[in-house]
């Protein structure tokens, strides 16, 4: 059964292939047919193989072909398959089928729809490499390949030059990250002599004692890689913007590829993180400033996918915070929750904006419990799990596992519990503000368009399984903790595991509560708040994002652009013109003695033969 | 010496005649004064290899002038004149 591993990333590529040189001719139920099946299969096969993967002893090498054979440098096409490798597909593929399918119906109108299903599944495909690949050569291509079509897809609409600017700064500033982890790759392959991922942690935890320089620079540059992608601070300004793609290639960058390739790629090489363990705390600190960042932006913005994007952040964030403190599985479970919870926001928040025309701003929706039931009652079910509504959501458990983790790892500490517990506030916060203005109130904006069967399906299941997914949590860890390192916990005083979940839930309550009071009983709280002079400076400087933009724009991109703008004539180029000029001009001087006229052609033989005469005789 | 002489003329020929007759003739004088200078040469040395070359140039210059004039009427019938000065269109 496992021999059909390959498959899996292989049927997405072929429905992108096919969609890419044919598609133009197929009708539009051709290409859903295509496009949603070939996911469809994909996750078809990841189901079928999960007795095999459960019955699994040792982790499952599928070795397809050698790639290259260089000098010892022998890269191999190879798909590996333990627990963390195959959450991650199950994940990825069915998420990726719902959204596919949700999409089939949303994008029906667009005239650009087997493009944008030829997207969908190169990204979709890409993922699945990254997640299976053996070594860390194939897992950059994979990487590189997300990379690629968050580009293709937040530029979808490419005749608004707006979405195409987004779509360029997402692409660079990932590169940023991603060039560091090349450089990584480059380090690790120097030093290890391989980049098969067993081989070099095997060998990395042999030859590098813990805390030396080696493992250090190599688990930093990855991690910079892993910023970059996962959108974390510092790097996290290009996510918000990608809101401009359309809202299913949201959900599918938030949920199920891209961002979390991140934290995959963290766990995946943990342990050279645990011979850094300076690098590892840095992981946990970033984790645990983005999430405070992300959480203060997410309260301002007016934008309902903004809001979303931001949270990801957040929520990005107590991953991060979780592999700091070398919770692995616990940061693997927040994923698939998240994968969950977030694809169904994103996927309500969708029925939302269509049915109101393309309406984004969340004050100029309104009202729209009695007129979108089915969007109000999936959004607040995934909010509440973004939140963490104790008990009843699966958020609440993953979160609160990563926040007691944070206290009682061996590498945590109070400080990263009162940051987490304050994100869980946060984010009650910002949640409910957007469910209480959008769907409560009075309505702005009438609605033009309702959702049929396949849009309700797929937030149908994600919101069953946002409730239900922290049920899976013990045999999950179990499962994952075959292949990672399970978390000691070392600290178990005055803060028991019952009293954390106790305070988050009462965090969450303050959230909503606040919110409560601040969006629904007295709405001129938070306009006064908003209105007085700390409050609106206040709210400008996290509406733009901590100023990072702003800060980036001066220190990076204006440089940049004075210094291309002052060198347009390329200050290189003008040595290879002036040899160019030199040649020219001496071409023009000689072509002037070419008069035509024989005669003078004849005297100047004859007077060179007398100069040559007279200079040898003379010699 | 009456070699170098008729080198001379020949060459002069060349350069101050325009047309192409006269031009041709003048490189058979300087073609001739070269042979006049081998036998001279020969005689002087006592070597027969001066008359062997001369004999060389003989059938060169038959051939020389046959092409030549040739390309002559060639040029005449494009340029309606011999004027040398006028077939100049390689200018550069």
């Amino acid at each position: 059964m496992l021999q059909l591993l390959w498959l899996i990333p292989a049927i997405p590529f072929l429905g992108a292939l096919i969609l890419a040189l044919v598609g133009r001719a197929f009708s539009r139920r051709m290409v859903a047919v295509v496009g949603v099946g070939s996911v469809a299969i994909a996750a078809g096969i990841s189901l079928a193989i999960v007795p095999a993967a459960l019955a699994l002893q040792a982790p499952y090498t599928q070795v397809l072909w050698t790639w290259m054979n260089v000098a010892g440098f022998r890269p191999e096409i190879a798909l590996y398959l333990d627990p963390m490798s195959f959450l991650m597909i199950l994940v990825v593929t069915f998420v990726g089928f719902l959204i596919h399918l949700y999409s089939a119906e949303s994008m029906e109108q667009d005239e650009g729809y087997s493009r944008f299903f030829a997207y969908m599944n190169l990204f979709v495909g890409s993922m699945l490499v990254l997640v299976l690949a053996d070594n860390l050569l194939l897992l950059y291509l994979g990487w590189e390949g997300v990379g690629l079509c968050s580009y293709l897809l937040i530029g979808f609409w490419y005749k608004d030059s707006a979405n195409g600017l987004a779509a360029r700064k997402a692409f660079i500033v990932t590169r940023v990250g991603d060039t560091a982890m090349l450089i990584g790759l480059f380090l690790l392959f120097h030093n290890l002599g391989t980049l098969q991922i067993q081989d070099l942690m095997h060998r990395a935890s042999v030859q590098w004692p813990a805390g030396s320089p080696y493992a250090i620079a190599a688990a930093a540059l990855l991690l910079g890689g892993a910023v970059g992608k996962s959108a974390q601070l510092p790097l996290q300004t290009w996510l918000p913007d990608a809101m401009a793609g359309p809202t299913p290639t949201s959900a599918l960058i938030h949920a199920a590829t891209m961002v979390t390739a991140g934290v995959y790629l963290i766990a995946r090489t943990h342990v050279l993180y645990s011979l850094a363990p300076q690098v590892q705390f840095a992981v946990a600190v970033v984790g645990a400033a983005t999430l405070l960042l992300a959480g203060f932006s997410a309260l301002t913005q007016p934008d309902i996918k903004r809001v979303l994007a931001y949270s990801t952040i957040s929520q990005i964030g107590y991953m991060f915070l979780a592999l700091g403190v070398g919770a692995w599985a616990a940061a693997l479970l927040h994923f698939m929750v998240h994968a969950f919870f977030k694809a169904l926001l994103f996927l309500a928040a969708g029925i939302v904006i269509d049915a109101l025309h393309d309406e984004h701003n969340i004050f100029r929706m309104g009202g729209l419990r009695k007129e979108l039931p089915i969007a109000f009652w999936t959004f607040l079910i995934g909010g509440c799990s973004l939140a963490g509504l104790p008990l009843v959501t699966a958020g609440f458990f993953s979160k609160d596992l990563i926040l007691w983790n944070a206290w009682a790892s061996p590498h945590g500490g109070l400080g990263l519990w009162v940051v987490g517990i304050a994100g869980v506030l946060l984010t009650a916060l910002y949640t409910f503000r957007v469910i209480f203005v959008v769907f409560f109130g009075t309505r702005n904006t009438p609605v033009t368009h309702r959702p049929r069967y396949r849009v309700i399906v797929p937030v149908a299941v994600l919101a069953a399984l946002s409730l239900v997914g922290g049920l899976v949590k013990a045999p999950l860890l179990a499962f994952l903790n075959s292949a990672l390192p399970a978390l000691v916990e070392v600290r178990a005083g005055f803060l028991t595991e019952l009293l954390s979940a106790i305070v988050s839930g009462l965090a969450f309550a303050t959230g909503l509560g606040s919110a409560y009071l601040f969006f629904i009983r007295k709405r001129q709280y938070a306009d006064a708040l908003a209105a007085s002079s700390a409050g609106r400076r206040l709210h400008a400087f996290w509406l733009a994002d901590w100023a990072f933009d702003w800060f980036y724009d001066r220190a990076f991109v204006r440089p940049v652009v004075w210094m291309a703008a002052i060198n347009r004539r390329d200050a290189i180029d003008s040595v290879f013109n002036a040899i160019a000029w030199l040649n020219r001009s001496a071409h023009f001087t000689l072509s002037r003695s070419q008069t035509g006229s024989l005669r003078w052609y004849a005297a100047v033989i004859g007077a060179g033969a007398v100069i040559f005469a007279g200079v040898i005789l003379l010699a | 010496m009456l070699a170098a002489i008729l080198f001379v003329l020949g060459l002069i020929g060349l350069l101050t005649r325009r047309n192409v007759i006269f031009t041709l003739m003048s490189i058979e004088v300087m073609l001739n004064a070269a042979g006049l200078a081998f036998v001279a040469a020969g005689a002087r040395w006592g070597q027969a290899d001066g008359q062997v070359m001369f004999l060389f140039i003989l059938a060169m210059a038959a051939a020389e002038v046959s092409v030549g004039l040739a390309l002559v009427l060639r040029l005449h019938r494009l340029y309606k004149s011999v004027n040398i000065d006028d077939a100049s269109t390689l200018k550069g």
